[in-house]
């Protein structure tokens, strides 16, 4: 693969400055300007080496004609980019300028549980005047963020992006790289926001059904076929266009919003490493370059097998790292649409500062399912060809598990660990689960599971199965249960599902990650912990199992051991779930080559499962990168 | 950089910009100097406060459903049709307000005081105090009732009311929205009332004593703000008709309405 180098690094060059190419803040895009500053100056908002001094303050901003006030790094939006060097001891002064208490978290850093920046968790916040010394070994390499933890910060600016330069040479050929790094702004006080999806939870729903759609329904379809179409919606009390909870932001690429269009020069041929990061607070972007290929390298800062793709939706927290190679003369548009279409970023990657930009058309705005609501058949396809590919896995032998011995284990206080029965080993009856023993409250404790699904495929193949519900998990809390949840695995989301059929946009999904390098930790799991992210969307409460974050008790992991967490979705948002400290360990079909991720994002309705290896002690934190959802659907994860 | 030092020519701002190859931060030109800490001071105050309540705040709305004008062959009348709550997701006191005004004079006031619970994904139970301060004699009635989202997205209020002598009163409305757009929006009412008995001196007659059916356009022009036009039928029934009738009044009346829904 002529992506990857066989020798040692010749090509790689780090010119400083080039991770940013030319951005301009308060400047109209002009064409001269452009053509005027294409030589590389070196960047202040690049910080390179061990030890950095980090001011957070309040900051006067203005995206859209009206000045706000902004929390940043700094004095930047986003904040400066860290470069960093693997096996260095970094050391990072972080000061806080603000009236409030605040935090940096180290975005998928592997570090002490002191270091990682969770108020609540091992660590105590920065107060107001304070400084605080964060210091750690750098233990990997990839593309990384850092962010805010503390209240609403991080949705008023307080992030940026992490570049960790590998220690031995890089495997990725590339000749240049940058930092693509999406956000969501608004000028209305995020506390506001928040309050009013409390009140209001279509507040920001301006798509919703009206007399028009169901005559022109009608008229398509005839009444009966679209009568049965919305009853089931009305009966539910839910909208198959509520894709998204906050709109209306203005969405910035590298901080520049879509008419000053963040723009790049480059040079025919050039190979550049495009280190895409989702820094936004509550957006998914689609992501795509019209008249590129896009080589996907790296997943949250680790090294996959090269996947050439046309489309990727990048999850919140989510890092992708892509190769492209733009061989003509020609501006590109680096176009990234949220994921319900009211809204975009976009930058310009150009060979030529005098070229025009084509911003392409926003795809239709998607609808819900009924398999977004965990209702599809068991065995019902979803127009995927990747997923037959994934089927074909079933010919693995997995006969021969036998995890009986791993039983014994301590699993009191651990919420909804769930035995899973797996007597027929058979790939069709992965994931059949026997919970009849089961009948929880809550906190529940758990039998120790006697056999178990093999690593590297876990719940993520072979036919959707009914899962059980706990008690915690009805009330006026929860309002949906996915019955028959549907495995997301190869699932490329909501709105990109027929991308491939309809546009012939080859769109990235789980399935096809997997690792570079062959998987660390070639154990199988000991046991699995099963998962249910509920929410009542009427009322905006959100949960894990029906139980709120300040109401439920830790999980807790024994140090050392390796696990597995299934996670069911029972809303119909689309969930970003980031366990801090540890890496998640997406099962994609591939026991030698699992990949690992910080985030992983667990489709409507369906499930996914992934292995972790508790091998850092201390509090963790554990929850949906949402941000207006994270209060409610958080765990802490206790390694002891 | 020094953001905020106004003596910076805006020139040198620029070239700095362009020159910091990845600064991104929008930087006002204006002359004026912003204490952004004091902008924020109010702010973080409030934001502070919610961190304590982690995914559940304590939160107050204020919904004017009905603040109207209406007229009925020239003769005016106004109406304030208002709830409010203060609480958490589960719990939370509900106020609601319902006055009618009538040439110059408070006709009709009631006040009911609720303690409402959560008991179910879209509803909740309510329970308290209904005072009928307006049309006197005054009366107190114990209330409980539902309140939520049936489905098909009919927002439903129904309630038994007891007396104090023991006398019985139920009501039970009903509202829908059709979206001709995303804001103009048509909302169909009804609400009926009964009586488990006849009360001479209100000129109540027991079962179902009136009905209102209401059918209101708005144009939200924001969310939290829609004018609206509309009409509203009144009709008395049974021994409530008879009483109605003998004062001179007929059993039934069609208004048409001119008014403002508003929530914060």
């Amino acid at each position: 693969m002529k992506t990857f180098n066989s020798q040692p690094m010749s090509r790689r060059q780090f010119v400083l400055g080039t991770s940013s190419g030319i951005a301009l803040g308060a400047l109209p895009l002009s064409q001269s300007i452009l053509a005027d500053s294409s030589s590389q100056t070196p960047s202040e908002k690049i910080l390179n080496g061990k030890e950095f001094d980090l001011h957070i303050d309040y900051q006067k901003v203005n995206y859209t004609g009206k000045n706000r006030v902004a929390t940043t790094v700094n004095s930047s939006l986003p904040g400066p980019i860290l470069r960093w060097k693997e096996g260095d001891r970094v050391k990072l002064r972080v000061t806080n300028h603000l009236k409030e208490d605040t935090s940096i978290h180290w975005h998928g850093i592997v570090l002490p549980s002191t270091m990682d920046g969770s108020p609540g968790f091992d660590f105590d916040g920065i107060k107001p005047g304070e400084t605080f010394e964060y210091e750690f070994d750098v233990k990997q390499n990839g593309t990384y963020w850092y962010h805010s933890h503390s209240g609403l910060q991080e949705q008023t600016g307080l992030s940026g992006a992490i570049i960790i330069e590998p220690k031995e040479k890089d495997p990725v050929i590339y000749d240049r790289d940058m930092i693509v790094m999406l956000s969501d702004w608004t000028d209305t006080d995020p506390e506001k926001i928040y309050h009013n999806i409390k009140k209001m939870s279509h507040y920001y729903n301006y798509r919703e059904r009206t007399i028009g759609d169901f005559w022109a329904d009608i008229k398509t379809k005839g009444f009966a076929h679209t009568w049965n179409d919305r009853a089931m919606w009305n009966r539910m009390r839910m909208s198959d266009t509520d894709i998204a909870d906050v709109v209306g932001y203005t969405y910035l690429m590298n901080g520049i919003t879509p008419e000053r269009n963040w723009t790049t020069l480059c040079k025919p041929g050039e190979k550049i490493r495009l280190r895409f990061i989702n820094g936004a607070a509550m957006t998914m972007f689609d992501v795509r370059i019209p008249g590129l290929k896009m080589t996907v390298v790296a997943a949250d800062g680790q090294n996959i097998r090269p996947v050439i793709v046309d489309e990727f939706r990048i999850g919140n927290a989510e890092t992708y790292d892509v190769i492209v190679t733009p061989e003509q003369d020609q501006a590109y548009t680096i176009f990234a649409q949220n994921m319900d279409r009211t809204g975009f970023a976009r930058g310009t990657l150009s060979t030529n500062p005098h070229l025009n930009t084509v911003i392409p058309a926003m795809d239709p705005a998607p609808r819900l399912t009924h398999r977004d609501m965990g209702m599809e058949m068991a065995g019902m396809d979803h127009s995927q060809h990747e997923s037959s590919r994934i089927i074909d896995h079933s010919d693995h032998d997995v006969s021969a598990m036998n995890h009986a011995a791993h039983g014994g284990h301590d699993m009191h206080n651990m919420e909804n660990t769930q035995s899973t029965d797996h007597s027929a080993h058979d790939m069709n009856n992965m994931g059949s689960m026997d919970h009849s023993t089961h009948d929880m409250k809550g906190e529940s404790a758990s039998n120790p599971t006697s056999n178990i699904a093999k690593a590297g495929f876990g719940s993520n193949f072979g036919a959707a199965q009914k899962v059980t519900h706990q008690k915690t998990e009805f009330g006026p809390h929860v309002d949906m249960h996915a019955e028959m949840p549907v495995s997301g695995i190869a699932d490329p989301g909501i709105g990109l599902r027929d991308h491939q059929h309809l546009y012939d946009r080859k769109v990235l999904t789980y399935a096809d990650l997997k690792s570079l390098t062959p998987t660390r930790d070639a154990r199988e799991p000991t046991r699995e912990i099963e998962l249910h992210l509920t929410g009542n969307m009427h009322r905006y409460m959100w949960s894990i199992n029906g139980v709120n974050f300040m109401d439920s008790a830790p999980l807790e992991l024994k140090y050392g051991e390796r696990i597995r967490v299934i996670l069911v979705n029972d809303t119909m948002m689309t969930h970003p779930i980031h366990l801090h400290g540890m890496w998640s360990e997406i099962e994609t079909g591939d026991p030698q080559f699992i990949p690992r991720k910080h985030t992983v994002i667990v489709q409507p309705g369906s499930k996914i499962s992934y292995l972790v290896t508790a091998d850092a002690k201390g509090r963790w934190a554990y929850h949906c990168h949402l941000l207006y959802h994270m209060f409610g659907m958080m765990r802490m994860v206790k390694v002891t | 950089m020094i953001i905020f030092n106004k003596n910076f020519s805006r020139k040198y701002l620029i070239a700095t910009l362009v020159a910091a190859n990845f600064s991104t931060i929008n930087i006002a030109l204006a002359d004026e100097h912003v204490d952004v800490h004091a902008q924020h001071h109010v702010d973080s105050q409030e934001e502070e406060h919610m961190h304590d309540h982690g995914d559940n705040p304590a939160l107050t709305k204020v919904m004017f459903d009905q603040l109207e004008l209406r007229d009925h062959d020239g003769k005016h009348s106004s109406v304030i049709d208002a709830q409010a709550w203060i609480g958490k997701d589960v719990d939370k006191i509900w106020l609601k307000v319902d006055v009618e005004k009538f040439s110059g004079d408070i006709h009709e006031a009631e006040v009911q005081t609720l303690y409402s619970r959560a008991i179910a994904p879209y509803w909740d139970l309510q329970m308290g105090v209904r005072s009928d301060l307006k049309p006197e004699p005054t009366a107190t009635w114990g209330v409980l009732g539902v309140q939520g989202l049936a489905p098909y997205f009919f927002e439903v209020d129904a309630a038994v009311f007891v007396g104090e002598s023991g006398d019985t009163a139920a009501r039970v409305s009903a509202e829908y929205d059709l979206l001709f757009t995303q804001k103009l929006i048509l909302s169909p009412e009804v609400e009926f009332n009964f009586y488990g008995q006849s009360n001479n001196e209100k000129m109540i007659g027991s079962g179902l004593s009136d009905a209102n059916a209401s059918l209101r356009l708005r144009y939200e022009i924001y969310r939290e703000l829609a004018p609206y036009i509309g009409i509203n039928w009144v009709k008395k029934f049974d021994r409530t008709e008879d009483f109605a009738k003998a004062r001179g009044e007929s059993g039934g009346e069609t208004e048409w309405v001119l008014g403002l829904r508003a929530w914060f």
